[in-house]
């Protein structure tokens, strides 16, 4: 087996067992209903950690995510609802103003060799305060346009119901996917991740790569937030605390090198979804109080990770020195 | 001159100065210091007590970071070990020395279950700490029943609000663990080797240095730092909420080693300079409340100061303000 | 010859760092259909004028022009667009990419906006045919030796030439076999007219491929001249300011009959690295030298001596004691030492200093609680600074900016200091200057006499013959001959080599 593809791989396997593990305990556990819902109930994390992938593939960290989404379900709301605009006027404002911020973040990181982790961190601050200064409570939105895009979608035999969340993760998935197997941009992202040193010497534009990064990633963010408004049909500033480590921790999941230039969109897409099903599983349980809940996502994720190590080292062998340490 | 500004303490150092300035300009009693029954009082003194939880944090993930790691459990160590205190408080083992023993014994438990995840099992940091920062919450409001554990107990408390050679106890218990860390760090051998296996683990390993191991130890000392940190946060309050206590501590604990200077990606460490970092942050704060601007604004104005002390360590954005002024000044020798 | 030929044209080239005016008021013409080569000691600036040609430093002062206009490359992506593609002396490809991605990355086919893989792929196969490497495209670069990756590196620069190629010490880590291979290659290149710029420590290399020379000392140029008419002893002069003493062809002491217990014996030896069913042994004061082709296994003997790679089968003894060593760490307690082949990856821990990369082996060995005093290591530092004749400003810098040859000096002196019983050099002189070449060898002899063992590991079979009493000849991971004492001759370990079975 291909040592590159085989976390994925395993990650795909694991999800498999947890789904039929799941289904030997609970009757109703593995129907499409509970399968697609995982998509539509996890559409704004999925986007965003899609989005996450790009900048872990190239060795970096976006802290912001989270608090963009924040900053765009409030603006987006704020939009609508106070200024009265037409969701379609506000949309792409939103995405435009994600894309600059995330552009300036990426600025920052390439013209002065700033730490991502940093720089987006301060991100992460300011988007949130930006949210809190439009809005400090939360804002619902009452448009007939964002009831239709609720209502909007295909049912499905046995109860299943792709809505219009599901399929914008869908088209991301696949933009995705294009982006970082079939294009140029591609491949320098996976070279920065690799070794950005080399990758400057061998002609990657390191600069536009990084930049282009970023914006991706916030404009995905900004994104979420619009898909997450309309799920919810209200932005508010406290959204979204905490949704960059689940993004981060879907990315790694999904076997994704947290250092860089090894991993898959697709591992991504099947981090979230384990994610999603460890919550479905904890849900079926009922009865758990919510430090219980906490518990045992984190159990999980745990055993997840373990395993997932363990069953790639033994396909692999293991090899000399610690040169996969951390 | 040119020698003291070329220093690498030189520019936290002008930085921090910068910010108690501002203090000084917003409110001129902030440089007074006033004794009363042998203890020193003063908005100097509160800035210092306020940072030492942080800055026992940021001790220990400042070795963390060295090795190329990343402790984001530090926080959920806080509250579970305040959890447990208040609980062994409220219980018929309440001696003082069996309470801090049980709190050190659960950060250094917190601390080996990191060091092997990374380590043994060969998780990355990131994840591994995440698991525990998740979970770790979860544990704390299991021991607290979901409910805030308060304690009456004076001598615990202490800890947190009592004083010691005039100085409020958190921030000597601060500086001697600093002292204590420090000292090992560079009067023996061990700072080098952590920043080795940093730098290059697998040249390291090539060396005969065990990297496993000073990886697994360098989340022991984080997770003792934790529980230190616990102990005087709870001593503090005299209670132990397991929601909130250390809540997103580790980010300023991060991001104090980071303006302090250090990579994320291991190497090279300061912990002067990294307890300068955490002064940075902690007088910032207090900045924002005293000038009296509105707190919703605080986000913003704290992101700001991060990202001009991060541009000014940077050597590109020094070079073009070089640039800038040398233009201004062959302008002005033009005109 | 008129400077109007010239594609590439140097004026008052200067760049300094820190300290060190590392290129000095250099000129240099590099005409269409020639090869140049850049020849200078250890430190003498050749590398880092390359870099302030392709973009990688920005000069402090000075011209360069591509046909006669002038340029100022911002970026290795600037140059190339001038026509100048470059192989550095480190291996600057990307491990976590296949070989196919490395060999094409910025400019792969594509239609409709979609990478054509299928195609890259197959192109990636012609191009590597043509230096006869038969490896699978779609493997990660970093499941292959860096010798493969040098060649992956150097096709990659020949692939993308247009006016200008540049590369800095290409052959350090090919065997001959290769080396015969690039140089058909590059005058293929010649012919059509490309301008080749060639950095290297072999002279033979010099006078077999190339044109003209310009030869480099301390930052500065010493001259250009017509290959052919430099006699070898003028160009050594050149390089080195001084003659160089002719070096006496003395083995290390040869007590290979000695009636004591063999200081390391090897039976039957396997390891999980694919290295079957070694045997040798190996007196106090021999110097063993480990022959073959590429991925023959002479580097998996090392790594497995050292506790890089488990035994699986066979045993090691030292002395009367058996040894199983299950890390370095444990090796370098029984008095082991190596100086790794990889020297980026493997050797130099970057960011620290100088001081800190030499002092560093001594320190593990003693232990965190036993720290070196200051003082100590600075002496440490500055006699073996001084014994190896290491080029460096300031013991406190940065390994990473000492030149090439220099961090190689710096890991050999790291290991010296350990004072092993046992010092296993893989590649030591790759991309060490000529007059520092014959002080490493003098060293060896010397380390020899002292009682030594020595297992040098190198391609360069003159090498190995000039100091070896024992030479295995290593082909498909075994040991296909030994050759010892008298036997040794440079045309023995060659027909061992190429011998079939
Ligand atoms: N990035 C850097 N920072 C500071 N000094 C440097 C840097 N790069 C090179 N130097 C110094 O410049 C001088 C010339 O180095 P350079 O690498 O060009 O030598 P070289 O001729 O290529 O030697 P070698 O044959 O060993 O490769 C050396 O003294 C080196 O220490
Ligand atoms: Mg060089």
């Amino acid at each position: 087996m291909n040592r590159r593809t085989l976390p994925v791989t395993v990650t795909g396997i694991l999800f498999v067992l947890l789904l039929i593990a799941g289904a030997v305990q609970f009757t109703g556990f593995a129907s499409p209903r509970v399968i697609l819902n995982l998509f539509t109930d996890n559409a704004f994390l999925a986007i965003i950690a899609l989005g996450m992938t790009f900048v872990i593939l190239s060795g970096g960290i976006d802290l912001s995510v989270g608090s963009v989404l924040a900053f765009s379900s409030v603006l987006c709301a704020s939009l609508i609802q106070v200024h009265g605009w037409h969701p379609l006027q506000a949309f792409p404002v939103v995405l435009l103003a994600g894309a600059c911020f995330g552009a300036a973040m990426g600025i920052f990181i390439h013209v002065y060799k700033l730490q991502p982790f940093i720089v987006t961190l301060a991100g992460m601050f300011f988007a949130r305060g930006l949210a809190t200064v439009i809005s400090e409570q939360s804002i619902p939105i009452e448009h007939s346009f964002i009831d239709a895009i609720n209502n909007f979608g295909f049912a499905l035999p046995g109860r299943g119901w792709i809505g219009s969340a599901t399929l914008i993760l869908i088209a991301v998935f696949i933009f995705g996917t294009w982006l970082a197997h079939f294009t140029r941009l591609g491949g320098y992202i996976y070279a920065l991740g690799g070794n950005a040193n080399s990758a400057a010497l061998l002609g990657v534009p390191v600069g536009l790569t990084t930049i282009s990064i970023y914006t991706l990633s916030s404009t995905l963010a900004a994104l979420s937030g619009i898909v997450y408004s309309c799920y919810t049909a209200s932005g508010y500033a406290l959204t979204g605390i905490g949704l960059e480590l689940d993004a981060i921790a879907a990315v790694v999941i999904g076997g994704t090198l947290i250092s860089g230039g090894y991993g898959y969109v697709l591992g991504t897409l099947l981090g979230v979804l384990t994610m999603g099903l460890i919550q479905t599983w904890i849900s079926f349980h009922g009865s758990l109080s919510s430090w219980w809940t906490k518990i045992f996502i984190g159990s999980l994720v745990l055993m997840f990770m373990i395993f997932q190590r363990w069953i790639s080292q033994g396909l692999t062998g293991r090899r000399h020195g610690p040169d996969r340490i951390n | 001159m040119t020698n003291l500004m070329q220093h690498r303490l030189f520019l936290p150092l002008l930085a921090l100065a910068l910010i108690l300035l501002a203090n000084l300009v917003l409110s001129p009693e902030f440089f007074h210091l006033e004794v009363k029954d042998g203890r020193v009082y003063g908005s100097l003194v509160d800035v210092l007590n306020r940072s030492a939880p942080c800055a026992l944090l940021a001790i220990g993930m400042s070795l963390v970071i060295a090795t190329g790691g990343i402790d984001l459990s530090v926080g959920a160590i806080v509250a579970i070990t305040g959890a447990v205190c208040a609980n062994l408080l409220n219980s018929s083992f309440d001696t003082l020395p069996l309470v801090i023993l049980a709190a050190l014994a659960v950060g250094l438990a917190a601390g080996m279950v990191n060091g092997s995840l990374v380590s043994i099992f060969g998780i990355q940091p990131i994840v591994a700490t995440l698991v525990l920062m998740v979970a770790g919450r979860g544990i704390a409001q299991l021991i607290n029943s979901g409910q805030i554990a308060t304690f009456q107990n004076d001598t615990f408390a202490s800890i947190g609000i009592g004083s010691l050679l005039g100085l409020p106890a958190p921030v000597v218990i601060a500086a001697v663990v600093f002292l204590l860390v420090q000292f090992a760090m560079r009067f023996t051998a061990l700072g080098l080797f952590i920043e080795a296996s940093g730098c290059n683990p697998r040249a390291s390993h090539y060396l005969g240095l065990n990297v496993r191991v000073i990886k697994f130890l360098v989340y022991c000392v984080s997770g003792l730092c934790a529980a230190i940190a616990g102990m005087v946060i709870t001593a503090d309050i005299q209670g132990a909420d397991a929601n909130n206590a250390g809540l997103w501590l580790e980010l300023d604990a991060i991001l104090a080693v980071v303006l302090g200077g250090a990579a994320l990606s291991g190497g090279r460490f300061s912990l002067p300079l990294t307890m300068i970092g955490v002064l940075i942050i902690q007088a910032m704060s207090t900045t924002i409340i005293m000038s009296g601007i509105e707190p919703k604004y605080n986000l913003i104005i704290k992101s700001l100061v991060i990202l001009v002390v991060l541009l000014l360590q940077s050597p590109s954005f020094r070079q073009q303000l070089r640039g800038l002024s040398g233009a201004r000044n062959s302008l002005g020798g033009k005109a | 010859m008129s400077a109007q030929n010239a594609v590439l044209q140097l004026t008052g080239v200067c760049k300094r760092f820190k300290g060190v005016i590392a290129v000095n008021n250099v000129d240099l013409d590099l005409r269409a259909g020639e090869i140049h080569a850049l020849l200078g000691e250890n430190g003498a600036g050749k590398s880092t004028l390359i870099k302030v040609i392709t973009g990688v430093y920005t000069p402090d002062g000075g011209r360069i022009e591509i046909d006669g206009a002038a340029i100022c490359p911002k970026s290795t992506l600037d140059a190339q667009k001038h026509g100048i593609s470059t192989v550095y002396q480190e291996v600057n490809l990307l491990p976590n990419l296949s070989v196919a991605h490395n060999l094409y990355l910025g400019r792969e086919p594509r239609r409709f906006g979609c990478i054509q893989w299928k195609k890259l792929q197959r192109d990636a196969r012609a191009l590597l045919q043509r230096f006869s490497l038969d490896i699978d495209v779609n493997e990660l670069l970093s499941s292959y030796s860096i010798a493969v990756q040098q060649l992956i590196a150097i096709a990659r620069a020949v692939d993308c030439a247009a006016k200008v190629v540049i590369l800095d010490e290409p052959t350090a880590s090919l065997d001959s076999r290769e080396v015969g291979l690039l140089f058909q290659i590059l005058r293929t290149l010649r012919d059509q007219g490309t301008a080749i710029l060639i950095v290297t420590h072999f002279l033979d290399q010099v006078y077999a491929l190339t044109d003209r020379l310009t030869v480099m000392r301390n930052g500065e140029k010493v001259g250009t001249f017509v290959t052919a008419e430099l006699p070898r002893e003028a160009l050594v002069s050149h390089m080195l300011g001084k003659e160089l003493q002719a070096m006496e062809a003395s083995r290390a002491s040869q007590h290979t009959d000695s009636v004591d217990p063999a200081a390391l014996q090897l039976r039957e030896l396997s390891s999980s690295n694919g290295i079957r069913n070694i045997n040798f042994s190996a007196q106090r004061g021999d110097a063993i030298g480990l022959a073959g082709l590429l991925g023959s296994g002479r580097s998996e003997v090392c790594a497995a001596l050292f506790g890089l790679d488990s035994v699986t089968e066979g045993e090691i003894r030292l002395g009367e004691a058996p040894y199983k060593p299950r890390s370095p760490a444990q090796a370098i307690a029984q008095g082991f030492a190596l100086c790794p082949e990889d020297r980026k990856t493997d050797g130099i821990v970057h960011p620290l200093s100088v001081r800190e990369n030499m002092i560093i082996a001594h320190q593990a060995q003693r232990g965190w609680w036993r720290p070196l005093r200051r003082s100590e290591q600075n002496k440490l530092v500055a006699d073996a600074t001084q014994r190896l004749k290491i080029v460096c400003s300031d013991p406190e810098k940065p390994i990473g900016e000492l030149s090439g040859g220099n961090q190689q000096k710096v890991i050999l002196a790291r290991w010296l200091m350990t004072h092993p019983q046992i010092l296993i050099l893989d590649e030591p002189t790759r991309g060490i200057d000529i007059g520092a070449h014959a002080e490493i060898l003098q060293l060896i002899r010397k380390l020899c006499a002292e009682g030594m063992t020595l297992i040098v590991a190198s391609s360069e079979i003159e090498e190995l013959v000039a100091f070896s009493n024992k030479i295995l000849v290593m082909r498909d991971k075994r040991l296909s001959t030994t050759i010892a004492g008298q036997d040794i001759s440079e045309n023995a370990v060659l027909a061992a080599i190429a011998e079939p079975d």
